[in-house]
């Protein structure tokens, strides 16, 4: 707990470090300099008529913009006598379980390799890098032989170590008492309730229009539809982050989506972005990778059988692989809970200077990873600016769908967000369940793992990725699969197995998003 | 109860903590009765060795569970002798006892934030209370205390770059030439500022010309990565 003087100068001091030496810098140098041949600045007012100009030009809102974005991304400041591991996770059970499942997937990984005798990384022969130049666009129609590699790890696995996940220091009793939770999730976390998360989504309430609801074919578009894409045009013009964000927790129009989604990350599609890409095209060149292999299964086995997706897998390919050489990933394991795996080169074992990450942004695919990229190719067809929507999509928000911390929108508070709604709103439900077999958050803890990816239609999932967005939280995944169980609960209450139960659940495809979320939050009777 | 503070994190800069032996938390008891019962209320005792008083100015830890916390001292009162004053009462580390927000978070007191005045301590209680009885063990670790005077140290530059000279008129040429001390000192506070500058490295990248890592990895045989010790349970 911070001073809250200190802690604000704090944040301020972190942001500018952060912002120095940047292209953003630079440039506003650059036009400030530009300025000064201006005959409407004046020596005596030297700073105040730059900072005018800066104003009126529109570069005081891309500085904004950098600046809000960074706010968004970082958490706030930890005490100064913490520890570094301490913001990335602050609880040390929690950390230490992360680490054992890491180790476990590494222990996965390289038994893999030792058996398959192929080595982490290689480079290509010449030959092979000229095929594969020429083949950047259509990589699909590649062929290789996948069929002994496996994928390292998969929901099902992670949902396991999750059950076991105990606090040492909490009375876990084995006689049931109010101190165990019903659910699998057994740490006791804060979630928020009902009414607090109706507070904090105010915005999908039911006397505000929501694109997902007002704008189906039986209502008029003036009532709604057409005022909300007249904001949005606004919105784009004067290029304002925190303006667009707001504006997105209505529900994007489609067409504005793509532009207001990269006003929201601040991404901008610079030339040197374009750039930074097109090395790491060269870098997939020039190596090969083991999880390259284990990334064509992974898109082989679930983008590639999806109706929807299918038509992108060569997107897929020119994403992920990119991806996993991109060395800025790692910064964001400053605020993730996980930490990067390390390799050493051959015959220095344990030399720290021959110590390197692998894979370089040390993040390692698993079953169903390339599904967080597959929407997104619905939106943008530049592989740069897809590229980087994607990795700054990463490091905001998907990372914490697959590490074990104690973050509002980890998915441990996910999933037990989801549990303590649907106990406390659908007992009888709950407790049939539990019952026959069935916990609910196996069937959906898939769902919420891949932010419900692959499970809905793609424009109900555009819906439900804007207020992702909206309100820089994933939160919503929770209530949503919450919502789901709600709305299918008659027939759920009838099933008597866990396999019964998934069938009912097993097609999502048909449900409208908002209103399913909308009746949750705002009707129901509690 | 166990807990005594531990090593204690690193300092920063500038700022050393007094010497001081907490007594490990004790467990408040009610007499006369059988079995040890857990009464949800712990007393951390600590007295500056030697007898020797300090002017307390902040007061760092790292909480363990524990969900309120007061802190009483003692001090020399009005008459000369020492007697004991609530400096906080209450201070809500845990907003919801029941769950882990705060459980293991820093906290810094400081002495403008005190009901008290904090010269002249002798001895510091600290009073932790954790209503809810999922938790078997709570107290803080890590304590230290900070004396005042010291300045807390800037993360920017030494104040006396602050005082930068105004920005001047040009000197004049037509007459004399410019002094030559005054040269020597603007060039020495140039000096420093690009000593600053080279000290403060920027965190942004440039996103160019980096060196790809999977250079040296060429021929890369598979090797134990690191932590590849045999798994055990992990709760």
């Amino acid at each position: 707990m911070l001073d809250p003087d200190s802690g604000l100068s704090l944040t301020i001091a972190r942001i500018v470090q952060r912002l120095k030496g940047s292209s953003l810098h630079s440039q506003l140098e650059r036009q400030a300099r530009v300025s000064l041949h201006k005959p409407e600045i004046k020596l005596e007012s030297l700073k105040e008529d730059i900072k005018d100009f800066l104003k009126t030009s529109g570069w005081e809102k891309k500085l904004q913009n950098a600046v809000y974005s960074e706010l968004n991304v970082f958490p706030s400041p930890c005490h100064p006598a913490a520890p570094p591991e301490h913001m990335k996770e602050p609880l040390a059970y929690m950390r230490k379980a992360q680490g054992s499942w890491e180790k476990r997937i590494l222990k996965s990984l390289n038994s893999m390799c030792t058996e398959l005798g192929i080595p982490l990384a290689q480079k290509r022969p010449v030959s092979e890098q000229k095929e594969l130049l020429n083949k950047w666009n259509e990589m699909g129609t590649d062929e290789p032989d996948l069929s002994l590699f496996r994928p390292v790890y998969a929901p099902k696995d992670f949902l396991e170590v999750l059950m076991n996940l105990r606090n040492p220091n909490y009375e876990n009793g084995e006689q049931p008492s109010f101190r165990n939770h019903l659910g699998l999730i057994q740490v006791p976390l804060k979630v928020k309730d009902i009414p607090e998360l109706k507070e904090d989504f105010s915005e999908l309430g039911l006397n505000i229009g929501q694109l997902g609801i007002d704008d189906s074919a039986q209502v008029p578009p003036e009532f709604f539809e057409n005022e909300h894409v007249r904001v949005g045009q606004k919105v784009l013009a004067e290029q304002d982050s925190a303006a667009a964000q707001q504006y997105v927790r209505q529900g994007c129009p489609t067409a504005l989506r793509a532009d207001l989604w990269a006003l929201i990350l601040n991404i901008s599609n610079q030339p040197e972005d374009i750039l930074y890409y097109e090395q790491l095209k060269s870098n997939v060149i020039q190596h090969n990778l083991l999880v390259d292999s284990l990334i064509y299964k992974d898109v082989k086995l679930t983008a590639s059988n999806d109706d929807y997706y299918f038509v992108f897998e060569d997107y897929l390919y020119q994403v992920l692989l990119c991806f996993s050489r991109d060395t800025s990933v790692l910064e964001h394991f400053t605020y993730s809970s996980a930490t990067p795996p390390k390799s050493y080169i051959r015959g220095k074992l344990g030399m720290e200077e021959y110590a390197v990450f692998y894979p370089p942004n040390g993040v390692i695919p698993f079953h169903g990873f390339s599904m967080y990229v597959a929407p997104l190719c619905f939106l943008y067809h530049e592989p740069s600016k897809l590229y980087q929507i994607f990795r700054e999509m990463y490091v905001r928000f998907f990372f914490r769908l697959h590490s074990i911390s104690s973050h509002p929108s980890g998915i441990v508070s996910l999933c037990l967000l989801f549990e303590t709604l649907l106990q406390t709103h659908l007992p009888q439900l709950f407790y049939h369940l539990r019952e026959i077999g069935a916990q609910p958050l196996r069937i959906s803890f898939k769902w919420m793992v891949r932010a419900f990816s692959g499970y809905l239609a793609t424009d109900q999932l555009l819906l439900l990725w804007d207020r992702i967005l909206g309100y820089n939280s994933l939160e919503i995944l929770a209530v949503l699969a919450a919502a789901v169980f709600a709305f299918r609960a008659v027939n759920l209450m009838e099933v008597t197995s866990l396999a019964a139960a998934e069938a009912v659940l097993a097609d999502l495809s048909t449900l409208k998003v908002m209103p399913l979320l909308q009746i949750f939050l705002f009707a129901t009777v509690t | 109860m166990s807990g005594a503070a531990g090593p204690g994190p690193p300092v920063g800069p500038g700022r050393s903590p007094l010497p001081c032996a907490p007594r490990p938390a004790a467990a408040l008891q009610l007499s006369g009765g059988t079995e040890p019962a857990r009464p949800g209320v712990a007393v951390i005792d600590l007295r500056f060795p030697r007898g020797a008083a300090a002017d307390v100015q902040e007061i760092v830890f790292k909480n363990f569970y524990t969900a309120f916390l007061s802190v009483r001292v003692q001090r020399p009162g009005p008459s000369g002798s020492r007697r004991w004053v609530t400096c906080l009462r209450d201070l809500c580390l845990m907003p919801c006892p029941h769950t882990e927000q705060g459980a293991q978070d820093y906290f810094s007191l400081h002495r403008h934030q005190m009901l008290c005045d904090m010269d002249q301590v002798t001895a510091v209680r600290f009073i932790l209370r954790q209503p809810s009885p999922v938790w078997l063990h709570f107290t803080i670790e890590e304590l230290q205390i900070f004396p005042a005077g010291q300045k807390s140290p800037q993360k920017d530059f030494p104040s006396w770059l602050s005082q930068l000279t105004p920005p001047e008129q040009p000197a004049s040429l037509h007459g004399e030439l410019p002094d030559p001390e005054k040269v020597s000192t603007e060039v020495q506070q140039m000096w420093v500022l690009t000593e600053v500058i080279r000290a403060r490295q920027a965190a942004a990248r440039i996103g160019r010309f980096d060196v790809s890592p999977t250079t040296p990895l060429a021929g890369l045989q598979p090797r134990r990565i690191t932590g590849g010790a045999s798994w055990r349970g992990y709760s």
